[in-house]
């Protein structure tokens, strides 16, 4: 099968001068991001000689891992076609049913089920969000639901089932084998770090260097001829909303270890960051275009921005009006550095 | 043979063509660039009222170039544009163009959930603010039938045929005053019957005055509609001449800038008849009372191996829908496909790619290309194996894969990285099917493979599905298109979804047409289809 056509090659074609290749124009679009994490850096030092301590850096790159999850799902969901809300929810509700099957029904201050041992905590949340995102599949492919009013649904269905789950209270009586990964540290570095890191790489290996992983690329730029091309664009795409389903749990798992407990509101409104660090990061809404590398830059912009404003004493009450001016600036910003249009 | 409402324009029903009338556009020295490329070079174009003037070139001449400066779509760098003798809108004021001139099929303006009604007279809707459906409707209807549209006013847009769109989009460019029509590879997607009811209106316009501009690769339209042609290549216009004492070679001849005389011998090797099918047994694409509800009834089919079959048919008669069913798009109600003998699992593309059948999709925009990724991704969407162990793609190979192909069909490209968006159309369409020919199929299924490219690309295509004959493999070619049909050994004619009749090498244009069009006896055939034995026949 090695030997495709190979028609007596009548007038061997020159195809112009032979030129190394190099760098293609296009590429630098997803370091287009790199000069403004820079400049950040500069606003950052200006604004307070704290920022450039490893203490403060460490902090943002962690608050960015389970953003960076999130959106690493979302990215790869975008990139194939389609749009994940729910994702926001899932970082939330996978955890607390994952407690509530594991937390002793007497004792706690939360009443679980008790049903099974401590240790399956952190499996039992990453199935939960295999299941969100295996229903979303099933609405989306089987019962050809749109994907972004359904997915809204699951959002706010999820929000309610994470509320009434865990009665509006927090529920801190975290196992320690839940709560190992987001609060330990490696080399000096918290584990989530190398963790967020280490799939971002897998992740983009994967989109570059697997079949299935170019295959997202041809279902989010022309579902119709990726089919014609024998690439089976359901079940790719079913797998993908599952995987960021999971991602979106394991950020969970990550999120509640850092804090050491769940809030009744985890994960709640980050869907616009989500989008927005997408975006910014080069990632088109309609499909087959961007990379994660460009992801994890939006993300890193994003929490640089935020942390910036902390240090410069911004009042809180303002931040998230300044939040989302900043981000509509980043993507007016992004637009023209990328010298592509968002649509 | 009422005039436009509301058109300014001249409303004598037949006008001589007066020497002292003003063309209806004339365009001087047109000069246009795009960064260091220079699509028109001092081009210079005149067309007449009631005239109907060809555009013809090969792909990346300029045509597309110099219709949007005719339409105020792109600017000129240089030259100048008059509509009947005065000067052309301002740049940037659509609404003024849009009383001049109108293009139609390319880049459609028009809304598809809208009414036809609404369409018809989108912001200059009658009355006030409030709408008058009743009062629209009536006006669309009156406007419609002045043209001898049979269009119902209140249907949605988009439940239009390609046809009916058309003549809506003519319409409507006609009651805003417009006196000439660009028309865009108007035919395109149209079948047989759709273009001579297209043909029959034109003329019906030109004896109003309207003028045309018709952009085609089918030189036979062009000869049976138009009475002026105006070659380009390479940014200049070579050739403006009466299209009736222009023969075909002439013409070929301007468009490539090669003398026709020799190339002719090179074209698809149709004339040595090549050595007779080795038919060894068992075909390598057979199939048995294939049926598919509402498009084909019960079809047998065969293609053995070193032969090129051809299904020739309207693309609503179903042709198109076999060829999906043997692609693995489409699930067949009843029937069996087999590749060397070997069963295909119906309505399974990878299953159906795993046997050993390759698919060149009938449109290469909505299902042959990913548009935005690069040459070398969209030659290997469809290869598994060879480009690494366990699934991987390794770059590297990836182009290397994607050189070799891109060097076995010529396509003509920066390189493998170059996106796919940036080819010509014919180099488009030769990646579709290198990518058809990527897994190295048993037999290749291509649905009018020779869509909307150039002389050229055209040759070169069915050259390369020759070759996959020849090599030992098949090839099944589903067209309406004589052309492409002339380098199959068989033609099997397919009407309402039935086979009609089987031509072997050596048939009559006339024949094949009416056989496509369910007439048994050679009945005059329409206007894709002029006598042209004398052109394409087997006489060298």
């Amino acid at each position: 099968m090695t030997e495709t056509t190979a028609p007596p090659a009548a007038d061997a074609p020159p195809a112009g001068p032979v030129r190394r290749p190099r760098i293609a124009p296009g590429r630098w679009r997803d370091f287009s991001l790199v000069p403004v994490i820079l400049l950040l850096g500069v606003v950052g030092f200006i604004v307070s000689p704290a920022f450039l301590s490893g203490d403060n850096l460490i902090g943002v790159v962690q608050q960015s891992t389970e953003l960076g999850l999130l959106v690493l799902g979302e990215a790869l969901v975008l990139i194939s076609g389609r749009m994940d809300l729910s994702l926001e929810s899932t970082i939330g509700l996978a955890p607390v049913v994952a407690l509530w099957l594991v937390l002793p029904a007497h004792g706690g201050r939360f009443a679980g089920l008790g049903l099974l041992p401590s240790w399956t905590a952190v499996p039992l949340c990453l199935a939960v969000g295999a299941a969100i995102g295996a229903a979303n599949g099933f609405l989306m492919l089987r019962l050809r639901v749109n994907g972004f009013i359904a997915t809204l649904g699951m959002l706010t269905m999820l929000r309610g089932l994470h509320l009434g789950l865990s009665e509006g209270r927090s529920l801190a009586d975290v196992p320690d084998s839940f709560a190992y990964l987001g609060r330990t540290s490696w080399l000096g570095v918290p584990a989530a770090v190398w963790i967020c890191l280490a799939l971002f790489a897998l992740g983009g290996a994967a989109l570059g260097y697997l079949r299935h992983g170019r295959a997202l690329y041809a279902i989010g730029g022309n579902p119709e001829a990726a089919r014609a091309a024998g690439i089976r664009t359901d079940r790719i795409t079913w797998t993908v909303l599952v995987l960021a389903g999971v991602l979106a749990a394991f950020a969970g798992v990550l999120y509640t270890g850092h804090y050491g407990a769940v809030s009744a509101s985890q994960g709640s409104g980050w869907i616009f960051q989500v989008f927005a660090a997408a975006v910014i990061g080069g990632i088109s809404l309609k499909g087959g275009r961007g990379t994660l590398f460009g992801a994890l830059t939006g993300v890193l912009t994003l929490q640089l921005v935020i942390n910036v404003m902390t240090l410069g004493g911004v009042p809180p009450l303002w931040t998230q009006f300044l939040n989302g001016a900043i981000i509509l600036l980043a993507l007016v910003v992004s637009r023209f550095t990328s010298g592509e249009q968002q649509e | 043979m009422t005039a436009a409402p509301g058109g300014p324009a001249p409303e004598e029903p037949t006008r001589e063509p007066a020497v002292a009338e003003p063309p209806a556009v004339r365009a001087e020295g047109i000069v246009k660039r795009y960064g260091p490329t220079l699509a028109l070079d001092g081009v210079h174009l005149t067309v007449r009222p009631g005239e109907a003037h060809a555009l013809v070139g090969r792909n990346g001449a300029g045509k597309s170039t110099l219709v949007s400066v005719l339409t105020g779509m792109a600017r000129p760098d240089a030259g100048r544009v008059a509509f009947g003798g005065v000067p052309a809108p301002r740049w940037g004021d659509p609404a003024a163009w849009q009383r001049q001139v109108a293009c139609v099929h390319q880049r459609s303006m028009t809304v598809p959930g809208l009414t036809v009604a609404e369409n018809l007279f989108l912001n200059r809707f009658p009355g006030g603010p409030a709408l008058r459906w009743r009062a629209l409707r009536g006006r669309a209807r009156d406007l419609l039938a002045g043209y001898g549209v049979d269009v119902d006013p209140a249907a949605r847009l988009e439940e239009l045929g390609v046809e009916q769109l058309q003549f809506v989009e003519i319409a409507r460019a006609l009651s805003r005053g417009a006196r000439l029509i660009v028309l865009d590879e108007p035919t395109a997607r149209l079948d047989a019957p759709g273009i001579a009811r297209l043909f029959g209106r034109l003329r019906e316009l030109r004896a109003q005055g309207v003028a045309f501009l018709f952009i085609s690769h089918h030189l036979q339209e062009v000869r049976a509609l138009c009475d002026t042609v105006t070659v380009l290549r390479d940014a200049r216009r070579v050739l403006t001449a009466p299209v009736a004492g222009l023969g075909e070679d002439a013409l070929v001849a301007a468009m490539t800038g090669e003398d026709a005389g020799h190339r002719r011998p090179a074209r698809a090797p149709a004339p040595p008849a090549p050595p007779a099918p080795r038919t060894d047994g068992t075909p390598v694409l057979r199939a048995e009372g294939l049926a598919l509800r509402g498009h084909f009834g019960p079809l047998d089919l065969a293609v053995g191996a070193g032969e090129v079959v051809g299904l020739a048919g309207a693309a609503a008669g179903g042709t198109t829908a076999v060829a999906e069913v043997l692609a693995g798009l489409r699930s067949p109600d009843a029937g069996r496909i087999t590749v060397r003998g070997r069963p295909v699992r119906p309505g399974s593309v990878p299953h159906a790619l795993d046997a050993g059948i390759g698919y060149v999709p009938e449109d290469r925009h909505r299902e042959g290309l990913v548009p935005a990724r690069s040459v070398a991704e969209n030659l290997t969407l469809a290869v598994t194996g060879p480009l690494g162990p366990c699934g991987t793609v390794l770059p590297a190979r990836t182009r290397e894969f994607a050189r070799r192909m891109i060097a076995a069909l010529d396509i003509r490209t920066t390189g493998p990285d170059q996106p796919v968006s940036g080819l010509s159309g014919g180099n488009q369409q030769k990646v579709v099917v290198a990518r058809a020919l990527a897994r190295d199929p048993a037999v290749l299924v291509a649905v009018r493979p020779t869509n909307g490219v150039d002389v050229r690309s055209k040759e070169a295509l069915l050259g390369v599905v020759r070759q996959v004959a020849d090599g030992g493999r098949g090839a099944l070619i589903v067209s309406d298109e004589p052309a492409d049909l002339r380098i199959c050994d068989r033609v099997v004619a397919v009407f309402r979804g039935r086979v009609r009749a089987e031509f072997r090498r050596g048939w009559r244009e006339a024949d094949l047409v009416a056989a496509m069009e369910g007439v048994t006896a050679g009945t005059p055939g329409p206007p894709t289809a002029p006598d042209t034995s004398t052109t394409e026949g087997t006489a060298p």
